[in-house]
């Protein structure tokens, strides 16, 4: 799960790493008065949205009246930020962060993260703040910092000392940075962070170290352990299908093709529509309907398919072990009988009472295209989409 | 001999008395796995289909000298469980559970290192679907029925693409020495590289089948380990082909965020080693098949 940057700022700084003073605003009437509050001459509105790359799309802007305030609001406000982490759909802006102003002497990039090599929390820091940490790695791979932390100890001071003089911090700052490192480290750790990433961290002319930008992401699984955290989900910037899914324990991706899939195990998912794109055609979702799945899970499933208006064949496709066959059937016949659905819909069953599944669909007199392999289900969901297709260009045609 | 897992291992189930874990203990035992006991707190004494319920792993295996667990615990409890297995010295535990908090098993990692390198237990999973040595034992939750015994030694993350690969298999009358589902979580228990090297060792496994996916370094890992140490033919399948870069898909563990996590990339690097790659799920068995009959 994802918070927004003024979230994670206070999160960290309860950890006692410094950030520039700020307020959040509802509305451009709010941010003049957030700004009003906050006193000094220049500063920096910064739309509030799920997605780096904020700056480069018009997201954050330098202010130094009020007038300038209305107006950068003006143009945030209710509008969709487009940047490069967002897609072309972009993520609507509903609240903005209203932030003093800092003189930058040096910008740091700073990021933990979960490092599946080591199995351990990493840091990685670069001297080469501002920049994407792929830019970085790709540009200037030599100015990277990496430390891993024993979990069993945490973060030292040593580990944190290490890499700020790595980093060219003079001596006057290091304790600075020791205590920032530790207190993101200490941060991530407490809250179950999969990443904290501060891009850029400065060197402010009057020699303050302090989190200008501030991203954290959580494991999903260990939310139920911070009720506090699960409070900061923000709906508004996820897919509203994919939340839709989660909440009904189905794990959905919108995609851009239009053969729906639905399949049991993540890993299956993956090869179906791999299977689908070799096959010519363009897999419109990821969906796994997880294990045990009772026919009301799978009409879910086919409600949520449904609910892209891109979806011109669906395909079914299961291998059971732990799920069932008759209920996979016998859930795809009543979505289809509840559903009215009138694009082909192709159904490949495989192991756990794969026999009974099969009756099922044939006495329900549906037309129901089956497959018995992977290949011949994905042929088939493919060459169903394009003769449908082709008919109903026909029939526009004569009409 | 297979690996890890074989008609003289003694299982014991944790967390038995789960309706899920119990539906799965009656499927072990019919295939002939022998089930010699179960662990849930509080529970000591009951019977779960003819097996006795221990109230912690010390006590089953004093008990039984099981030396195999099946971990079946809700994800809060579920890395205790683990790391409680292997106090009690359990040789091979599988964790079935999906949705294991990353730093749980962060620390289950850690605390392993306390017991020296040959005295500690091997763990697959969590997120796995199992292990199986056809026709001898199974622990863990797959079909039993769709693997035939053989040489085809396969290593996974996803258990119903493993499935998929399985039947295959069969539908060639190909068998499977032993299959192991290494799951689809960001930290696990055992990586492809660990189980390869065990396959390398062992008799009966001819070939090497490894079915992976989108996301970590694992892939590439084992790329390097074959390319230096493994003598036995190896074919992959990367599932992932069309996902999206920076989205999970499904598994915990199945996102691209870095270069070499990909799909593509991990097909380049893994055939730059060597490696046989199906390049779509359909033809797994089929390219199995063929690379069996040009090593005979």
């Amino acid at each position: 799960m994802d918070i927004h940057e003024y979230q994670a700022k206070e999160i960290l700084a309860n950890f006692g790493v410094a950030v520039p003073s700020g307020a959040l605003a509802y509305s451009p009437e709010q941010a003049a008065y957030r700004a009003r509050e906050l006193g000094g001459d220049k500063w920096i509105v910064k739309a509030q949205v799920h997605a780096g790359g904020r700056g480069k799309a018009g997201g954050v802007k330098l202010c130094s009246s009020e007038s300038e305030i209305y107006e950068a609001c003006d143009e945030m406000f209710g509008r969709k930020l487009v940047t490069h982490q967002t897609g072309p759909e972009g993520k609507g802006i509903y609240r903005v962060y209203v932030e003093s102003a800092v003189p930058i002497d040096r910008e740091i990039y700073l990021g933990f993260v979960l490092d599946r090599s080591s199995q351990r929390v990493m840091i990685v820091a670069s001297s080469e703040g501002g920049m994407e940490i792929e830019e970085i790695s790709a540009e200037k791979p030599d100015s990277i910092v990496r430390s891993v932390v024993e979990p069993a100890v945490g973060l030292q001071e040593f580990q944190a000392r290490e890499i700020a003089f790595k980093l060219g911090f003079e001596a006057g700052l290091i304790q600075q940075m020791v205590r920032t490192l530790q207190g993101c480290y200490t941060a991530f750790w407490e809250s179950d962070a999969t990443m904290v990433e501060i891009n850029p961290l400065v060197i402010t002319g009057d020699n303050r170290v302090l989190a200008l930008d501030a991203k954290m992401s959580f494991d999903d699984n260990a939310l139920f352990r911070h009720p506090q955290i699960s409070e900061l989900r923000d709906k508004s910037q996820e897919d509203p299908r994919e939340s839709r899914a989660a909440d009904r324990g189905l794990s959905y991706v919108g995609l851009d093709g239009n053969i729906g899939c639905i399949v049991n195990g993540a890993g299956l998912a993956m090869a179906t529509m791999d299977t689908i794109k070799l096959a010519g055609g363009e897999p419109a979702n990821f969906l796994d309907i997880g294990g045990g799945a009772s026919p009301e899970r799978v009409t879910k499933a086919f409600r949520l398919v449904l609910s892209d208006s891109n979806v011109q064949a669906i395909l079914v496709n299961i291998f059971a072990g732990i799920n069932r066959c008759d209920w996979v059937a016998e859930g795809v016949v009543q979505a289809l009988r509840e559903l009215d659905i009138d694009i082909p819909v192709v159904v490949r069953l495989a192991g756990t009472n794969v026999e009974e599944g099969q009756r099922i669909l044939a006495k329900s007199g549906l037309p129901i295209i089956r497959a018995t392999t992977l290949m011949e289900a994905a042929e088939r969901a493919v060459g169903a989409w394009q003769n449908d297709l082709t008919q109903a260009t026909k029939v526009r045609a004569v009409k | 001999m297979s690996i890890l897992l074989d008609r003289a291992s003694r299982v014991i189930v944790q967390g038995i008395t789960g309706r899920m874990a119990r539906f799965h203990t009656k499927d072990m035992l019919d295939y002939g796995t022998n089930v010699v006991g179960g662990v849930v707190p509080g529970k000591g004494g009951e019977m779960v289909d003819g097996v006795p319920v221990f109230n912690t792993v010390k006590e089953a295996v004093a008990a039984t000298g099981a030396d195999a667990s099946l971990v079946f615990v809700p994800p809060p409890f579920a890395a205790d469980s683990i790391m409680e297995a292997a106090d009690a010295g359990i040789k091979y535990c599988v964790c079935i559970t999906d949705g294991i908090p990353a730093q749980d098993m962060i620390r289950v990692k850690r605390y392993m290192m306390r017991y020296k390198r040959e005295e500690r237990m091997i763990l697959t999973g969590p997120n796995c679907a199992g292990t199986i040595s056809p026709g001898k034992a199974l622990l863990g939750i797959m079909p039993g029925h769709i693997y035939l015994p053989g040489h085809v030694g396969i290593i996974g993350r996803s258990g119903t693409l493993g499935y998929e690969a399985a039947a295959q298999l069969k539908e060639r009358g190909i068998g499977v020495s032993t299959s192991v589902g290494i799951g689809g979580d960001p930290i696990n228990g055992s990586s492809f590289r660990d189980i390869l090297e065990r396959f390398e060792q062992d008799d009966e496994t001819h070939i090497i089948a490894m079915i992976g996916e989108i996301g970590g370094p694992q892939e590439a890992e084992a790329a390097e380990y074959i390319r230096d140490h493994i003598t036995k033919p190896v074919i992959a399948y990367v599932a992932g082909l069309t996902a999206p870069k920076g989205r999970t898909m499904g598994h915990a563990g199945a996102i691209i965020s870095a270069f070499g996590e990909s799909a593509s990339e991990k097909v380049e690097i893994l055939s730059a080693a060597g490696v046989t790659v199906a390049e779509n799920p359909a033809v797994i068995g089929e390219t199995i098949a063929r690379v069996m009959k040009r090593a005979a």
